[in-house]
């Protein structure tokens, strides 16, 4: 049996090298708290350290949330305890028209980026690629464990920003410019601003060298057997991810360091023609569309990013809890490699009303619904699945439920808005807020959701509680459905997004029922998400101890011991002899066959394509 | 806020021990899905189903007053054919989809003495669901391409020119006059009294009339090319009844093309409200007052219109005899630089 020595170098500095040659004894060395639970290069520390920033962080989002909802659905009401939460912002129980897009922003930008990349991604990726691949660790744990250091400290410079006089980047998480690059435009585009651009480059210095890790990992250190397609769906998305994040993120670098020019050191490569606090400016000859280009080059393979592990995850949950082999196995992995593809040349759709050559516009809309075909693909052979399957309904489950119906939901108002003709009075409405709200917010966190009910055991060798697990799941799902369901009826009533008080136009009055039938849905929603937490939390230390294998499932990372060693598993690794999704094969003995059984061992069951 | 979650927390600990406790009495050990486990959810799948699907058929009634009324321009009529059958080919979808989806998690709960059926893949029924969405959203797309080509493409250059600028946070317009041609403008021209920059040395610029309130109006059935622009950041101009909106972006013109077909009077007897008025909004964050940022539209029947605009001054006539000669050596020591 091959044994492969893949621990980490970073370690070996720490730690005398002999300590890790021989991988076939459960060592046991002596690691101090700093080494073991702050700068830890186990993957599996490492991902349960990204999961808890993660879930801080997001915490931290849906509070802000919730702020600006109370002031969208009670514009008149005053709140004072706003006034001790945020200080000159909530003057007399009022939000600051300023502030409201800070949060806007903050929030966004917090979501997409520190909860639904850097925590979905380096959560699971981490977690599950060295195990279910049959891997000791990460590829290279140094930088493994740097990974994890940046995206903390850009998530520490992201939440310190709050605090400044002039309040964090408000200029939406997309941050154009020129409202970005001229603090005169907005005061938020100052030191809020340079702190926000600091935050992303550390942000994206952790994406690439996490990437880099995760691919190196799956191309290189695979257990003996473990060939591509035998790999369980959940590292085919975490691997296409990994990918999709190393081509574009440097574009979003690039985007930024013009950016960064542009404020600082009076180059025009986004501003031109300005006229501002009375003043002309000297630059001239840029273009504030150039900025567009290479911000949606990331923006749009990033809505993927966040998209595929959440679909890579429910795969697998979805199969194993359906007791039933995915249907379509390859078109899976074929459908995840052409939307990376089509991700990268989409991005027009964001500009259909930039002024773009409509011709241009044309090859847009074609390459857009182009994208839709795989998702569709995707969403039948999940339903396919469920066809004629024997289905365990563990929380897990019903989160992963929950991310096909809101794929569906939202993947299908992409295709009018992909349609230029109808974008141009969709475009920056509520609608776009509510589509991708569904299609990728809510699906990308009932992922993560599915991921941490369904895993945590491996993670904490503890059982969450299913009983709370499925309270939560009830009520998040009937909670963000009233959310961004409604939103579409705003957007279609011609409300703009980014808008404190829809005091701009009478035609909107009568719309505030519905806006505080959202906001009140939002308000349980957020006070719902204290049960998960207190769930995690409280798991972890007094949950039940877990089963070696409690879902019954077949991938390797349920062959590990439940307590922890360094090196995943005492012995040798495991060797992998089949696909992961042989679940109720006909005439097998149980409903279930690991990938670590070899076919001699199940003549029963054999088909005549096993071989 | 505090006081919910800490009642919350107090709620979620009860909770908790009483669970805890009801699965220690039932003997069940383990926090893994229980037969009542499945039956309960599926049952609540199916019911979030139907309520769900109910309640959504029951808003996009109820709401229906509240949505934009009928488009006031020529593309507008057309795109909203268009987005109706968009919406009724996604909603046949949505509605097949997910009533596959919560139905089968019902029908398909588990039992310990079943198996599920072993079906890892199907090429023809496969291949049916690529193909058949390729071809509905293939017909989705041509349709789609030629309302876009048709509105964007291939109309009579002779549409009536009118400029509309965006600052913070407010908007301007202004007529091209007899000419139909705007008067060159650059920024640095920019002043108090000349507020869009125009060159004055331009005869182009000699007819050019400005709103002086924060008021538009459009001639109903003419055809209109409008040019955006902006002095500081991106602004959107969004005519939401129209059904358009452009960006408006500083050193850039942008342009689209449009009819008005209603009236302003007319539409106020279509929506039954007398104090109905076409609005454009700003609809791309530019700053504090974005939400602010909008002006009334008015569609007069061509003679009114005509009218209004006799009213309103000539953007020359604005501008004091001194500022007037600044502003033309201005212009022509900058000319070569607006000719970069
Ligand atoms: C089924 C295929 C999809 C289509 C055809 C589609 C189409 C579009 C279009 C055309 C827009 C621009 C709308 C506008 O700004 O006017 C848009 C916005 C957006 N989409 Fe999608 N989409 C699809 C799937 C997704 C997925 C899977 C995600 C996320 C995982 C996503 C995330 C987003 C986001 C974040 C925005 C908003 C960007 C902004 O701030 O302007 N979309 N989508
Ligand atoms: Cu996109
Ligand atoms: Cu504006």
């Amino acid at each position: 049996m091959e044994v492969r020595d893949n621990t980490h170098s970073g370690h070996a500095v720490a730690h005398d090298v002999h300590d890790h040659g021989h991988d076939d004894h459960h060592h046991d060395h002596h690691q101090t708290f700093i080494t073991k639970y702050i700068f830890s290069t186990d993957h599996k520390m490492i991902s349960k350290q990204f999961l808890v920033t993660a879930i801080l962080m997001a915490f931290l989002a849906m509070g802000m949330s919730m702020i600006f909802r109370l002031q969208l659905a009670w514009p008149d009401e005053t709140f004072p305890f706003l006034e001790s939460m945020i200080g000159k912002w909530g003057k007399d129980g009022k939000l600051d028209s300023g502030f409201y897009l800070a949060l806007v922003t903050i929030h966004g930008t917090i979501m997409v980026f520190m909860v639904l990349t850097g925590g979905l991604s380096g959560t699971f990726s981490n977690l599950l690629i060295p195990l279910q691949v049959g891997a000791r660790d990460m590829a290279s744990g140094m930088l493994n464990m740097l990974s994890f250091w940046f995206f903390a400290a850009s998530s520490l410079v992201m939440f310190g920003s709050l605090f400044i006089e002039a309040g964090p980047a408000s200029g939406g998480w997309t941050v154009y410019p020129p409202l970005s690059a001229l603090p005169q435009a907005i005061p938020g585009s100052g030191l809020g601003m340079t702190l926000w651009l600091v935050s992303m480059v550390l942000f994206i210095v952790s994406a690439l060298l996490g990437g880099i890790n995760y691919v190196a990992t799956v191309i290189n250190l695979r257990t003996k057997g473990m060939s591509m397609t035998r790999l369980p769906l959940t590292v085919w998305a975490f691997l296409i991810t990994a990918i999709l994040g190393i081509l574009s993120f440097p574009v979003l670098v690039a985007a930024a360091l013009l950016l960064v020019f542009d404020r600082s050191m009076g180059t025009s490569f986004y501003l031109s023609d300005i006229f501002i606090g009375n003043v002309p400016l000297d630059h001239t000859g840029g273009s504030p569309i150039l900025y567009q280009h290479l911000f949606w080059f990331l923006g749009h393979p990033e809505v993927y990013i966040v998209l595929l592990p959440a679909l890579g995850l429910a795969s697998e949950v979805i199969s194993t809890m359906a007791r039933k082999p995915i249907f379509g196995y390859k078109a899976m992995i074929g459908s995840m490699l052409v939307i990376a593809f089509l991700s990268f040349i989409v991005l027009g759709h964001h500009m259909f009303v930039t002024g773009m050559n409509p011709f241009l516009g044309s090859v847009f809309v074609f390459t857009t619904l182009l994208v839709a075909i795989p998702s569709a693909v995707k969403v039948f052979n999940y339903i396919a699945t469920l066809w004629k399957a024997n289905i365990v309904l563990s929380p897990a489950m019903l989160f992963a439920i929950g991310l096909v119906s809101f794929f569906i939901t939202g993947g299908l108002t992409g295709i009018i808005l992909g349609d230029s003709a109808l974008d141009i009075n969709l475009h920056d409405t509520y609608f776009v807020v509510a589509h991708f709200h569904i299609v990728m917010g809510s699906s990308a966190i009932f992922g993560m959701f599915a991921g941490v009910y369904h895993w945590f055991p491996r993670m904490y060798g503890r059982m969450m509680n299913k009983s709370l697990g499925y309270l939560h799941f009830w009520i998040t799902i009937i909670c963000v459905y009233g959310v961004f369901f409604p939103m579409h009826f705003i957007g279609l009533a011609g409300v703009p997004r980014r808008y404190y008080a829809n005091t701009a136009y009478e035609g909107f009055d009568q719309l505030i029922n519905i806006n505080e039938l959202i906001s009140v849905f939002a308000i349980i929603a957020g006070v719902a998400q204290v049960i998960f937490a207190f769930n995690f939390f409280y798991s972890i230390y007094r949950g039940r101890k877990a089963p070696q294998n409690p879902w019954n499932s077949n991938t390797l990372e349920w062959t590990a011991p439940v307590e922890h060693v360094h090196g995943n598993w005492p012995g040798p690794i495991p060797e992998v002899h089949r696909w992961p999704y042989d679940y109720s094969k006909p005439n097998a003995k149980e409903d279930f066959i690991p990938q670590t059984v070899p076919y001699s061992q199940t003549p029963e069951s054999n088909r005549p394509g096993d071989f | 806020m505090m006081i919910t979650i800490l009642l919350g927390t107090l709620v979620v600990i009860r909770l908790m021990s009483v669970s805890q406790m009801a699965s220690v009495l039932s003997g069940e050990d383990e926090d893994v899905a229980q037969k009542r486990d499945n039956s309960m959810n599926s049952i609540g799948m199916v019911l979030f189903m139907v309520i769900g699907l109910a309640l959504m058929v029951y808003m996009t009634i109820k709401y229906q007053p509240f949505m934009l009324p009928v488009a006031a321009s020529v593309h507008g009529v057309e795109t909203d054919f268009l987005l109706n059958i968009n919406f009724a080919v996604i909603g046949i979808v949505f509605f097949i989809t997910q009533i596959m989806l919560f139905w089968f998690v019902y029908k398909y709960q588990h039992d310990k003495n079943r198996r599920a059926l072993f079906y890892p893949d199907n090429h023809k029924l496969e291949l049916i669901w690529t193909v058949v969405p390729t071809i509905v959203l293939s017909a989705l797309i041509v349709t789609g391409l030629r309302e876009w080509n048709k509105m964007t493409q291939g109309h009579p250059d002779d549409g009536m020119v009118v400029q509309v600028y965006g600052y913070q946070f407010n908007w301007m317009a202004r007529y091209s006059g007899p000419d139909n041609k705007l008067g060159r403008s650059y920024y640095k021209l920019i002043s108090d009294t000349n507020p869009l920059g125009i060159d004055y040395s331009d005869p182009a610029s000699k007819d050019d009339i400005m709103t002086k309130s924060n008021e538009m109006h459009l001639p109903k059935g003419v055809p209109i090319q409008f040019v955006f622009n902006s002095r500081d950041v991106i602004h959107s101009a969004y005519f939401p009844h129209f059904r358009t909106q452009m960006n408006c972006v500083p050193g850039m013109d942008t342009r689209f093309y449009m009819e008005a077909t209603i009236t302003t009077k007319e539409m106020k007897g279509i929506t039954k409200n007398e104090k109905f008025d076409y609005v454009l909004l700003c609809n791309k964050i530019c700053g504090v007052a974005h939400y602010n940022m909008k002006m009334t539209v008015v569609v007069d029947e061509p003679s009114e219109f005509s009218n209004w605009l006799k009213g309103e001054k000539k953007v020359i006539d604005a501008a004091p005899t001194a500022e007037l000669e600044q502003n033309i050596s201005t212009a022509s020591t900058v000319s070569h630089e607006v000719a970069l």
